[in-house]
Protein backbone atom coordinates (compact mmCIF):
# COMPACT_ATOMS: atom_id res chain seq x y z
CA UNK A 1 0.00 0.00 0.00
CA UNK A 2 3.02 2.02 0.52
CA UNK A 3 3.19 4.96 -2.05
CA UNK A 4 -0.28 5.54 -2.35
CA UNK A 5 -0.96 8.37 -0.02
CA UNK A 6 -3.92 9.77 0.61
CA UNK A 7 -6.78 11.00 -1.18
CA UNK A 8 -6.57 14.89 -0.52
CA UNK A 9 -9.94 15.38 1.60
CA UNK A 10 -8.46 19.06 3.28
CA UNK A 11 -10.65 21.20 0.86
CA UNK A 12 -13.07 18.93 0.21
CA UNK A 13 -13.75 18.99 3.99
CA UNK A 14 -13.85 23.31 4.03
CA UNK A 15 -16.11 23.33 0.87
CA UNK A 16 -18.25 20.79 2.69
CA UNK A 17 -18.43 22.98 5.69
CA UNK A 18 -19.34 26.33 4.35
CA UNK A 19 -21.74 24.77 2.24
CA UNK A 20 -23.71 23.91 5.51
CA UNK A 21 -23.15 27.52 7.09
CA UNK A 22 -23.78 29.98 3.60
CA UNK A 23 -26.58 27.66 2.96
CA UNK A 24 -27.82 28.82 6.12
CA UNK A 25 -27.09 32.23 5.69
CA UNK A 26 -28.65 32.45 2.42
CA UNK A 27 -31.59 30.63 3.69
CA UNK A 28 -31.97 33.62 6.56
CA UNK A 29 -31.70 35.91 3.83
CA UNK A 30 -34.63 34.35 1.79
CA UNK A 31 -36.80 34.19 4.66
CA UNK A 32 -36.64 37.63 5.05
CA UNK A 33 -37.21 38.86 2.12
CA UNK A 34 -40.80 36.94 2.06
CA UNK A 35 -41.46 38.67 5.02
CA UNK A 36 -40.60 41.56 3.58
CA UNK A 37 -43.28 41.19 0.90
CA UNK A 38 -45.97 40.52 3.69
CA UNK A 39 -44.74 43.48 5.89
CA UNK A 40 -43.15 45.92 3.68
CA UNK A 41 -41.99 47.77 6.80
CA UNK A 42 -39.56 45.04 7.22
CA UNK A 43 -37.13 47.37 4.62
CA UNK A 44 -36.67 49.28 7.86
CA UNK A 45 -36.19 52.60 5.62
CA UNK A 46 -32.53 51.46 5.61
CA UNK A 47 -31.89 51.67 1.87
CA UNK A 48 -29.15 48.47 2.24
CA UNK A 49 -31.73 46.40 3.80
CA UNK A 50 -34.13 46.71 1.27
CA UNK A 51 -36.05 44.48 -0.82
CA UNK A 52 -33.96 45.53 -4.07
CA UNK A 53 -30.66 44.97 -2.78
CA UNK A 54 -31.10 41.99 -0.43
CA UNK A 55 -33.31 40.06 -3.14
CA UNK A 56 -29.62 39.17 -5.45
CA UNK A 57 -27.72 38.82 -2.29
CA UNK A 58 -30.20 35.85 -1.47
CA UNK A 59 -30.54 34.33 -4.87
CA UNK A 60 -25.84 34.59 -5.34
CA UNK A 61 -26.11 33.19 -1.31
CA UNK A 62 -27.92 29.98 -2.07
CA UNK A 63 -26.79 29.10 -5.72
CA UNK A 64 -23.18 29.81 -5.57
CA UNK A 65 -22.03 30.51 -1.99
CA UNK A 66 -24.29 27.01 -0.79
CA UNK A 67 -24.94 25.43 -4.39
CA UNK A 68 -21.31 26.33 -5.26
CA UNK A 69 -19.32 24.86 -2.29
CA UNK A 70 -21.70 22.12 -2.76
CA UNK A 71 -20.21 21.41 -6.13
CA UNK A 72 -16.44 22.03 -4.95
CA UNK A 73 -16.89 19.96 -2.35
CA UNK A 74 -18.46 16.88 -3.99
CA UNK A 75 -16.35 17.22 -7.29
CA UNK A 76 -13.04 16.86 -5.81
CA UNK A 77 -14.45 14.09 -3.37
CA UNK A 78 -15.75 11.85 -6.49
CA UNK A 79 -13.11 12.75 -8.60
CA UNK A 80 -10.75 11.71 -6.66
CA UNK A 81 -12.20 8.49 -5.48
CA UNK A 82 -13.29 7.32 -8.66
CA UNK A 83 -10.15 7.83 -10.25
CA UNK A 84 -7.76 6.72 -8.07
CA UNK A 85 -5.74 9.79 -7.66
CA UNK A 86 -4.80 12.72 -5.30
CA UNK A 87 -6.16 15.97 -6.43
CA UNK A 88 -4.03 17.86 -8.95
CA UNK A 89 -2.50 21.28 -8.15
CA UNK A 90 -3.24 21.34 -5.01
CA UNK A 91 -1.81 24.71 -3.93
CA UNK A 92 -4.57 25.68 -6.63
CA UNK A 93 -7.25 23.73 -5.07
CA UNK A 94 -6.35 25.00 -2.08
CA UNK A 95 -6.63 28.94 -4.12
CA UNK A 96 -9.78 27.83 -5.32
CA UNK A 97 -11.22 27.73 -1.49
CA UNK A 98 -10.39 30.89 -0.49
CA UNK A 99 -10.83 32.61 -3.79
CA UNK A 100 -14.77 31.05 -3.62
CA UNK A 101 -15.00 32.20 0.16
CA UNK A 102 -13.37 36.06 -1.07
CA UNK A 103 -16.34 36.19 -3.72
CA UNK A 104 -18.74 35.21 -1.81
CA UNK A 105 -18.14 37.82 1.24
CA UNK A 106 -17.37 40.47 -1.62
CA UNK A 107 -20.52 39.65 -3.21
CA UNK A 108 -22.49 40.32 0.64
CA UNK A 109 -20.96 43.48 0.76
CA UNK A 110 -21.00 44.95 -2.64
CA UNK A 111 -24.54 43.82 -3.17
CA UNK A 112 -26.38 45.00 -0.41
CA UNK A 113 -24.22 48.49 -0.91
CA UNK A 114 -25.97 48.90 -3.96
CA UNK A 115 -22.86 47.76 -6.36
CA UNK A 116 -24.78 45.93 -8.93
CA UNK A 117 -24.49 45.47 -12.95
CA UNK A 118 -28.33 44.31 -12.77
CA UNK A 119 -27.53 41.20 -14.33
CA UNK A 120 -30.19 38.44 -12.83
CA UNK A 121 -27.42 35.72 -11.55
CA UNK A 122 -24.94 37.67 -12.45
CA UNK A 123 -25.48 40.72 -10.58
CA UNK A 124 -21.82 41.37 -9.14
CA UNK A 125 -19.37 44.20 -10.45
CA UNK A 126 -16.58 43.17 -12.90
CA UNK A 127 -13.56 43.37 -10.15
CA UNK A 128 -15.33 40.08 -8.39
CA UNK A 129 -16.12 38.97 -11.74
CA UNK A 130 -12.61 38.98 -12.84
CA UNK A 131 -11.96 37.01 -9.25
CA UNK A 132 -14.47 34.72 -10.35
CA UNK A 133 -12.88 33.71 -13.62
CA UNK A 134 -9.45 33.02 -12.24
CA UNK A 135 -11.21 31.53 -10.01
CA UNK A 136 -12.86 29.02 -11.90
CA UNK A 137 -9.73 27.94 -14.19
CA UNK A 138 -8.14 27.02 -11.15
CA UNK A 139 -11.15 24.93 -10.42
CA UNK A 140 -10.58 23.69 -14.01
CA UNK A 141 -7.46 23.00 -13.81
CA UNK A 142 -7.48 21.14 -10.71
CA UNK A 143 -10.54 19.03 -12.09
CA UNK A 144 -8.95 18.06 -15.77
CA UNK A 145 -5.92 17.71 -14.19
CA UNK A 146 -7.03 15.13 -11.63
CA UNK A 147 -9.04 13.69 -14.41
CA UNK A 148 -6.08 13.46 -16.78
CA UNK A 149 -3.54 11.88 -14.10
CA UNK A 150 -6.48 9.03 -13.12
CA UNK A 151 -5.62 5.28 -12.62
CA UNK A 152 -8.90 3.93 -13.93
CA UNK A 153 -8.76 3.85 -17.32
CA UNK A 154 -12.92 4.51 -17.16
CA UNK A 155 -13.89 7.73 -16.33
CA UNK A 156 -17.07 7.47 -14.22
CA UNK A 157 -20.02 9.27 -15.60
CA UNK A 158 -20.70 11.67 -12.49
CA UNK A 159 -17.13 13.29 -13.63
CA UNK A 160 -18.64 13.82 -17.29
CA UNK A 161 -21.00 15.83 -15.95
CA UNK A 162 -18.74 17.17 -13.21
CA UNK A 163 -16.76 18.44 -16.48
CA UNK A 164 -19.41 19.83 -18.71
CA UNK A 165 -20.60 21.99 -15.74
CA UNK A 166 -16.91 23.44 -15.36
CA UNK A 167 -16.46 24.49 -19.07
CA UNK A 168 -19.31 25.33 -19.67
CA UNK A 169 -19.98 28.02 -16.59
CA UNK A 170 -16.22 29.43 -17.62
CA UNK A 171 -17.54 29.98 -21.08
CA UNK A 172 -21.08 31.58 -19.72
CA UNK A 173 -19.68 33.76 -17.20
CA UNK A 174 -17.09 35.36 -19.50
CA UNK A 175 -19.52 35.92 -22.64
CA UNK A 176 -21.91 37.23 -19.80
CA UNK A 177 -19.96 39.34 -17.98
CA UNK A 178 -17.92 41.27 -20.88
CA UNK A 179 -18.53 44.24 -20.20
CA UNK A 180 -16.47 48.35 -19.68
CA UNK A 181 -15.90 49.34 -16.88
CA UNK A 182 -16.48 52.95 -16.28
CA UNK A 183 -15.36 53.02 -12.35
CA UNK A 184 -14.16 50.32 -9.59
CA UNK A 185 -17.37 49.52 -8.79
CA UNK A 186 -19.34 50.24 -12.31
CA UNK A 187 -19.54 49.04 -15.39
CA UNK A 188 -21.70 48.87 -18.76
CA UNK A 189 -22.56 45.39 -20.49
CA UNK A 190 -20.45 44.85 -23.73
CA UNK A 191 -24.19 44.54 -25.10
CA UNK A 192 -27.12 46.78 -25.60
CA UNK A 193 -31.23 46.45 -25.52
CA UNK A 194 -32.17 42.94 -26.83
CA UNK A 195 -29.18 41.98 -27.55
CA UNK A 196 -28.08 42.21 -24.28
CA UNK A 197 -31.33 40.21 -22.91
CA UNK A 198 -30.46 37.47 -25.17
CA UNK A 199 -26.67 37.04 -23.84
CA UNK A 200 -28.25 37.39 -20.22
CA UNK A 201 -31.02 34.80 -20.73
CA UNK A 202 -28.71 32.53 -22.93
CA UNK A 203 -26.10 32.64 -19.42
CA UNK A 204 -29.10 32.36 -17.04
CA UNK A 205 -30.24 29.67 -18.48
CA UNK A 206 -27.84 27.74 -19.24
CA UNK A 207 -26.12 28.38 -15.75
CA UNK A 208 -29.33 26.57 -14.87
CA UNK A 209 -29.11 23.76 -16.90
CA UNK A 210 -25.32 23.45 -16.30
CA UNK A 211 -24.49 24.80 -12.42
CA UNK A 212 -27.64 23.92 -10.74
CA UNK A 213 -28.73 21.11 -12.62
CA UNK A 214 -25.59 18.65 -15.11
CA UNK A 215 -22.84 19.88 -11.51
CA UNK A 216 -25.80 18.46 -9.33
CA UNK A 217 -26.91 15.36 -11.50
CA UNK A 218 -22.66 14.08 -11.17
CA UNK A 219 -23.65 14.74 -7.45
CA UNK A 220 -26.31 12.03 -8.02
CA UNK A 221 -25.05 9.61 -10.03
CA UNK A 222 -22.31 9.20 -7.01
CA UNK A 223 -23.80 9.57 -4.30
CA UNK A 224 -26.96 7.61 -4.74
CA UNK A 225 -25.74 4.26 -5.95
CA UNK A 226 -23.07 4.72 -3.11
CA UNK A 227 -25.64 5.47 -0.08
CA UNK A 228 -28.21 3.14 -1.81
CA UNK A 229 -25.26 0.27 -2.24
CA UNK A 230 -26.41 -0.63 -5.36
CA UNK A 231 -25.07 0.41 -8.91
CA UNK A 232 -27.17 2.89 -10.92
CA UNK A 233 -30.10 1.22 -12.33
CA UNK A 234 -28.62 1.57 -16.08
CA UNK A 235 -24.92 2.58 -16.44
CA UNK A 236 -25.96 2.71 -20.13
CA UNK A 237 -28.88 4.95 -19.52
CA UNK A 238 -26.72 7.48 -17.72
CA UNK A 239 -24.40 7.65 -20.31
CA UNK A 240 -26.88 8.38 -22.98
CA UNK A 241 -28.23 10.84 -20.51
CA UNK A 242 -25.22 12.76 -19.95
CA UNK A 243 -24.36 13.08 -24.25
CA UNK A 244 -28.29 14.24 -25.37
CA UNK A 245 -28.47 16.29 -22.10
CA UNK A 246 -25.14 18.53 -23.20
CA UNK A 247 -25.91 18.25 -26.93
CA UNK A 248 -29.38 19.77 -26.41
CA UNK A 249 -29.09 22.30 -23.57
CA UNK A 250 -28.03 24.84 -25.48
CA UNK A 251 -30.60 26.83 -26.68
CA UNK A 252 -33.76 26.95 -24.31
CA UNK A 253 -32.79 30.45 -23.13
CA UNK A 254 -35.14 32.18 -25.29
CA UNK A 255 -38.27 30.72 -23.46
CA UNK A 256 -37.50 33.57 -20.68
CA UNK A 257 -38.06 36.21 -23.20
CA UNK A 258 -41.39 35.41 -25.04
CA UNK A 259 -43.30 38.01 -26.09
CA UNK A 260 -40.14 40.64 -26.15
CA UNK A 261 -38.44 42.43 -28.58
CA UNK A 262 -36.79 39.18 -29.11
CA UNK A 263 -37.53 37.83 -32.71
CA UNK A 264 -39.94 35.60 -32.94
CA UNK A 265 -38.66 32.62 -34.59
CA UNK A 266 -35.58 33.20 -31.45
CA UNK A 267 -38.78 32.56 -28.93
CA UNK A 268 -39.99 29.52 -30.52
CA UNK A 269 -36.68 27.76 -30.96
CA UNK A 270 -36.28 28.43 -27.36
CA UNK A 271 -39.15 26.83 -26.91
CA UNK A 272 -38.52 23.74 -28.79
CA UNK A 273 -35.39 22.84 -27.30
CA UNK A 274 -36.93 23.24 -23.98
CA UNK A 275 -39.75 20.58 -24.95
CA UNK A 276 -36.73 18.45 -25.76
CA UNK A 277 -35.31 18.39 -23.12
CA UNK A 278 -37.80 17.07 -21.13
CA UNK A 279 -36.67 13.84 -22.76
CA UNK A 280 -33.29 13.20 -21.10
CA UNK A 281 -34.38 15.06 -17.82
CA UNK A 282 -36.99 12.06 -17.21
CA UNK A 283 -34.68 9.59 -18.45
CA UNK A 284 -31.95 10.63 -15.70
CA UNK A 285 -34.91 11.16 -13.41
CA UNK A 286 -35.98 7.57 -13.87
CA UNK A 287 -32.44 6.10 -13.67
CA UNK A 288 -32.04 7.51 -10.31
CA UNK A 289 -34.87 6.62 -8.76
CA UNK A 290 -34.95 2.86 -10.44
CA UNK A 291 -32.16 2.84 -8.72
CA UNK A 292 -33.55 1.83 -5.02
CA UNK A 293 -35.51 -1.28 -7.48
CA UNK A 294 -35.16 -4.43 -5.03
CA UNK A 295 -33.76 -1.55 -1.96
CA UNK A 296 -37.25 0.34 -1.73
CA UNK A 297 -37.21 -1.00 1.83
CA UNK A 298 -33.93 1.22 2.71
CA UNK A 299 -36.35 3.91 2.19
CA UNK A 300 -38.08 3.34 5.51
CA UNK A 301 -34.97 3.34 7.44
CA UNK A 302 -32.57 5.94 5.84
CA UNK A 303 -33.19 9.51 5.88
CA UNK A 304 -30.54 10.56 3.79
CA UNK A 305 -32.00 7.67 0.91
CA UNK A 306 -35.10 9.86 1.47
CA UNK A 307 -33.20 13.04 0.57
CA UNK A 308 -31.77 11.58 -2.52
CA UNK A 309 -35.15 9.93 -3.59
CA UNK A 310 -37.39 12.96 -2.75
CA UNK A 311 -34.85 15.44 -4.86
CA UNK A 312 -35.21 13.31 -7.75
CA UNK A 313 -39.04 13.61 -7.44
CA UNK A 314 -38.59 17.79 -7.47
CA UNK A 315 -36.44 17.15 -10.39
CA UNK A 316 -39.09 15.58 -12.71
CA UNK A 317 -41.29 17.67 -11.41
CA UNK A 318 -39.65 20.42 -12.27
CA UNK A 319 -38.10 19.67 -15.54
CA UNK A 320 -41.77 18.63 -16.62
CA UNK A 321 -43.04 21.86 -15.17
CA UNK A 322 -40.22 24.00 -17.05
CA UNK A 323 -40.77 22.45 -20.33
CA UNK A 324 -44.78 23.08 -20.10
CA UNK A 325 -44.18 26.56 -18.78
CA UNK A 326 -42.04 27.50 -22.06
CA UNK A 327 -44.80 26.92 -24.58
CA UNK A 328 -46.07 30.13 -25.44
CA UNK A 329 -49.56 29.52 -24.67
CA UNK A 330 -48.82 28.73 -21.20
CA UNK A 331 -46.41 31.11 -20.94
CA UNK A 332 -48.22 34.22 -21.70
CA UNK A 333 -49.94 32.78 -18.50
CA UNK A 334 -47.47 32.14 -15.93
CA UNK A 335 -45.04 34.79 -17.44
CA UNK A 336 -43.80 37.80 -14.61
CA UNK A 337 -46.41 35.42 -12.68
CA UNK A 338 -45.17 34.09 -8.98
CA UNK A 339 -46.12 30.82 -10.76
CA UNK A 340 -42.35 31.68 -12.14
CA UNK A 341 -41.07 31.67 -8.52
CA UNK A 342 -42.75 28.74 -7.58
CA UNK A 343 -41.22 26.56 -10.36
CA UNK A 344 -37.29 27.95 -9.64
CA UNK A 345 -38.41 26.98 -5.75
CA UNK A 346 -39.20 23.27 -6.92
CA UNK A 347 -35.86 22.89 -8.38
CA UNK A 348 -33.87 24.87 -5.97
CA UNK A 349 -35.28 24.02 -2.99
CA UNK A 350 -36.54 19.89 -3.62
CA UNK A 351 -33.91 19.16 -6.34
CA UNK A 352 -30.57 21.35 -5.76
CA UNK A 353 -31.63 21.66 -2.20
CA UNK A 354 -32.16 17.86 -1.48
CA UNK A 355 -30.07 16.30 -3.04
CA UNK A 356 -27.39 18.84 -1.73
CA UNK A 357 -28.67 18.01 1.74
CA UNK A 358 -28.72 14.10 0.87
CA UNK A 359 -24.89 14.05 -0.17
CA UNK A 360 -23.51 16.48 2.79
CA UNK A 361 -24.88 14.18 5.37
CA UNK A 362 -22.98 11.10 3.15
CA UNK A 363 -20.04 13.17 3.48
CA UNK A 364 -19.78 14.61 6.99
CA UNK A 365 -19.25 11.73 8.73
CA UNK A 366 -16.53 10.14 6.78
CA UNK A 367 -14.82 13.13 5.73
CA UNK A 368 -14.29 13.39 9.97
CA UNK A 369 -14.21 9.84 10.91
CA UNK A 370 -17.11 8.94 12.08
CA UNK A 371 -20.00 6.19 10.83
CA UNK A 372 -23.30 8.17 10.42
CA UNK A 373 -24.29 11.94 11.81
CA UNK A 374 -24.53 12.42 15.49
CA UNK A 375 -28.42 11.89 15.40
CA UNK A 376 -30.09 10.28 12.80
CA UNK A 377 -33.17 11.24 14.04
CA UNK A 378 -32.44 14.36 13.71
CA UNK A 379 -31.66 14.35 10.00
CA UNK A 380 -35.01 12.72 9.73
CA UNK A 381 -36.54 15.58 11.42
CA UNK A 382 -34.83 17.92 9.08
CA UNK A 383 -35.98 15.69 6.11
CA UNK A 384 -40.08 16.10 7.05
CA UNK A 385 -40.03 19.28 7.84
CA UNK A 386 -38.09 20.34 4.85
CA UNK A 387 -40.13 18.28 2.91
CA UNK A 388 -43.43 20.20 4.37
CA UNK A 389 -41.57 23.48 4.07
CA UNK A 390 -41.31 23.16 0.01
CA UNK A 391 -44.97 21.64 -0.16
CA UNK A 392 -46.20 24.56 1.79
CA UNK A 393 -43.75 27.47 -0.34
CA UNK A 394 -44.37 26.06 -4.12
CA UNK A 395 -48.14 25.26 -3.71
CA UNK A 396 -48.72 28.56 -2.38
CA UNK A 397 -46.93 30.42 -5.25
CA UNK A 398 -48.24 27.98 -7.72
CA UNK A 399 -51.83 28.74 -6.50
CA UNK A 400 -50.70 32.84 -6.17
CA UNK A 401 -48.98 32.55 -9.83
CA UNK A 402 -52.35 31.28 -11.69
CA UNK A 403 -54.50 34.04 -9.94
CA UNK A 404 -52.45 36.52 -10.80
CA UNK A 405 -52.22 35.29 -14.35
CA UNK A 406 -56.08 34.94 -14.52
CA UNK A 407 -56.55 38.22 -12.82
CA UNK A 408 -54.19 40.30 -15.09
CA UNK A 409 -55.50 39.12 -18.37
CA UNK A 410 -59.28 39.38 -16.82
CA UNK A 411 -61.10 42.30 -19.76
CA UNK A 412 -64.99 42.98 -18.95
CA UNK A 413 -67.74 43.20 -21.33
CA UNK A 414 -67.18 47.02 -22.31
CA UNK A 415 -63.24 45.51 -23.33
CA UNK A 416 -61.70 47.33 -19.68
CA UNK A 417 -59.60 45.26 -17.36
CA UNK A 418 -61.61 43.94 -14.89
CA UNK A 419 -58.81 44.02 -12.25
CA UNK A 420 -56.46 46.98 -11.16
CA UNK A 421 -52.76 45.59 -10.37
CA UNK A 422 -52.82 46.68 -6.83
CA UNK A 423 -56.18 44.44 -6.53
CA UNK A 424 -54.10 41.22 -7.52
CA UNK A 425 -51.27 42.06 -4.85
CA UNK A 426 -54.29 42.31 -2.36
CA UNK A 427 -55.02 39.04 -3.78
CA UNK A 428 -51.69 37.73 -3.67
CA UNK A 429 -51.04 38.41 0.44
CA UNK A 430 -52.42 35.48 1.86
CA UNK A 431 -50.60 33.08 -0.40
CA UNK A 432 -46.87 35.60 0.82
CA UNK A 433 -47.76 34.30 4.27
CA UNK A 434 -47.71 30.67 3.18
CA UNK A 435 -44.67 31.09 1.96
CA UNK A 436 -42.91 32.64 4.54
CA UNK A 437 -44.27 29.79 6.49
CA UNK A 438 -43.15 27.42 4.14
CA UNK A 439 -39.63 29.27 4.20
CA UNK A 440 -39.16 29.36 7.98
CA UNK A 441 -39.62 25.35 7.99
CA UNK A 442 -36.84 24.96 5.32
CA UNK A 443 -34.81 27.56 7.36
CA UNK A 444 -35.40 25.31 10.32
CA UNK A 445 -34.29 22.37 9.00
CA UNK A 446 -31.12 23.99 7.61
CA UNK A 447 -30.39 25.31 11.39
CA UNK A 448 -31.51 21.30 12.78
CA UNK A 449 -28.12 20.61 10.07
CA UNK A 450 -25.70 22.68 11.10
CA UNK A 451 -26.35 22.07 14.81
CA UNK A 452 -25.85 18.58 13.37
CA UNK A 453 -22.61 19.07 11.96
CA UNK A 454 -21.30 20.67 14.44
CA UNK A 455 -21.81 18.09 17.15
CA UNK A 456 -20.63 15.42 14.74
CA UNK A 457 -17.84 17.34 13.95
CA UNK A 458 -16.54 18.10 17.65
CA UNK A 459 -13.80 16.13 19.14
CA UNK A 460 -13.36 14.31 15.73
CA UNK A 461 -10.34 13.59 13.68
CA UNK A 462 -9.49 14.73 10.63
CA UNK A 463 -9.39 11.36 8.16
CA UNK A 464 -7.61 11.33 5.23
CA UNK A 465 -8.71 8.02 3.42
CA UNK A 466 -5.89 6.11 1.42
CA UNK A 467 -5.84 5.19 -2.10
CA UNK A 468 -6.54 2.09 -2.76
CA UNK A 469 -3.71 -0.12 -3.78
CA UNK A 470 -2.97 -0.40 -7.98
CA UNK A 471 -3.87 -4.21 -7.80
CA UNK A 472 -7.65 -2.97 -7.16
CA UNK A 473 -7.81 -0.61 -9.74
CA UNK A 474 -9.07 -2.67 -12.24
CA UNK A 475 -8.74 -1.51 -15.47
CA UNK B 1 -29.74 40.79 -33.47
CA UNK B 2 -26.21 40.98 -33.85
CA UNK B 3 -25.59 38.71 -30.48
CA UNK B 4 -26.83 35.61 -32.36
CA UNK B 5 -23.18 36.17 -34.80
CA UNK B 6 -21.58 35.60 -31.32
CA UNK B 7 -23.86 33.43 -29.62
CA UNK B 8 -24.60 30.80 -32.43
CA UNK B 9 -21.16 30.54 -33.91
CA UNK B 10 -20.63 29.82 -30.11
CA UNK B 11 -22.86 27.16 -30.04
CA UNK B 12 -21.96 25.40 -33.24
CA UNK B 13 -18.24 25.32 -31.56
CA UNK B 14 -19.54 23.55 -28.37
CA UNK B 15 -21.44 21.31 -30.40
CA UNK B 16 -18.42 20.49 -32.49
CA UNK B 17 -16.39 20.53 -29.42
CA UNK B 18 -18.84 18.09 -27.69
CA UNK B 19 -18.79 15.48 -30.95
CA UNK B 20 -15.21 15.45 -31.07
CA UNK B 21 -15.16 14.35 -27.01
CA UNK B 22 -17.90 11.84 -27.75
CA UNK B 23 -16.20 10.29 -30.60
CA UNK B 24 -12.81 10.41 -28.86
CA UNK B 25 -14.42 8.92 -25.75
CA UNK B 26 -16.38 6.12 -27.76
CA UNK B 27 -13.13 4.98 -29.85
CA UNK B 28 -10.86 5.54 -26.71
CA UNK B 29 -12.91 2.22 -25.11
CA UNK B 30 -14.13 4.57 -22.79
CA UNK B 31 -18.19 2.87 -23.69
CA UNK B 32 -17.00 -0.54 -24.01
CA UNK B 33 -18.23 -2.27 -21.25
CA UNK B 34 -21.22 -0.19 -20.02
CA UNK B 35 -22.50 -2.58 -17.54
CA UNK B 36 -19.81 -3.14 -15.61
CA UNK B 37 -18.65 0.59 -15.00
CA UNK B 38 -21.81 1.23 -13.23
CA UNK B 39 -20.53 -1.02 -10.20
CA UNK B 40 -17.33 0.31 -9.56
CA UNK B 41 -18.07 3.07 -7.27
CA UNK B 42 -19.26 0.14 -4.77
CA UNK B 43 -16.15 -2.08 -4.90
CA UNK B 44 -13.38 0.50 -4.09
CA UNK B 45 -12.32 0.10 -0.32
CA UNK B 46 -12.15 2.68 1.80
CA UNK B 47 -9.62 2.00 3.77
CA UNK B 48 -8.46 4.27 6.65
CA UNK B 49 -4.80 4.70 7.63
CA UNK B 50 -4.07 2.29 10.39
CA UNK B 51 -3.43 4.09 13.44
CA UNK B 52 -4.73 7.16 11.73
CA UNK B 53 -7.14 9.14 14.63
CA UNK B 54 -10.69 8.30 13.58
CA UNK B 55 -9.99 5.12 12.11
CA UNK B 56 -12.21 3.55 14.12
CA UNK B 57 -13.04 -0.53 13.48
CA UNK B 58 -16.55 0.33 13.63
CA UNK B 59 -15.55 2.77 10.80
CA UNK B 60 -14.50 -0.09 8.78
CA UNK B 61 -16.96 -2.65 9.83
CA UNK B 62 -19.74 -0.79 8.65
CA UNK B 63 -18.02 -0.10 5.41
CA UNK B 64 -17.52 -4.34 5.11
CA UNK B 65 -21.02 -5.22 5.95
CA UNK B 66 -21.91 -2.66 3.22
CA UNK B 67 -20.62 -4.23 0.39
CA UNK B 68 -23.32 -5.48 -1.95
CA UNK B 69 -23.89 -9.10 -2.05
CA UNK B 70 -22.46 -10.87 -4.99
CA UNK B 71 -20.29 -8.79 -5.93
Amino acid sequence: MAGNGNYNYTVVRQFTVMTVIWGVVGMLVGVVIAAQLLWPELNLDLPWFSYGRLRPLHTNAVIFAFGGCALFASSYYVVQRTCHVRLFAEKLASFTFWGWQAVIVLAAVTLPLGYTSGKEYAELEWPIDILIALVWVAYAVVFFGTVFKRRIEHIYVANWFFGAFILTVAVLHIVNSAAMPASFWKSYSAYAGAQDAMVQWWYGHNAVGFFLTAGFLGMMYYFVPKQAERPVYSYRLSVVHFWALIFTYMWAGPHHLHYTALPDWAQSLGMLFSLILLAPSWGGMINGIMTLSGAWHKLRTDPILKFLVVSLSFYGMSTFEGPMMSIKTVNALSHYTDWTIGHVHSGALGWVGFVTMGCMYHLIPRLFGRTEMYSMRLVNAHFWIATIGVVLYITAMWIAGVMQGLMWRGVSADGTLTYTFVESVKATYPFYAIRLAGGVLYLAGMLLMLYNMVKTITGAKSVEALIPAPAVAHA
Amino acid sequence: MESLYLLVPLSVAFVLLIGWVFRRALTGGQFDDLERHGHSILEEDEPLRDGEPGSSTAALDLNQESRPSGT
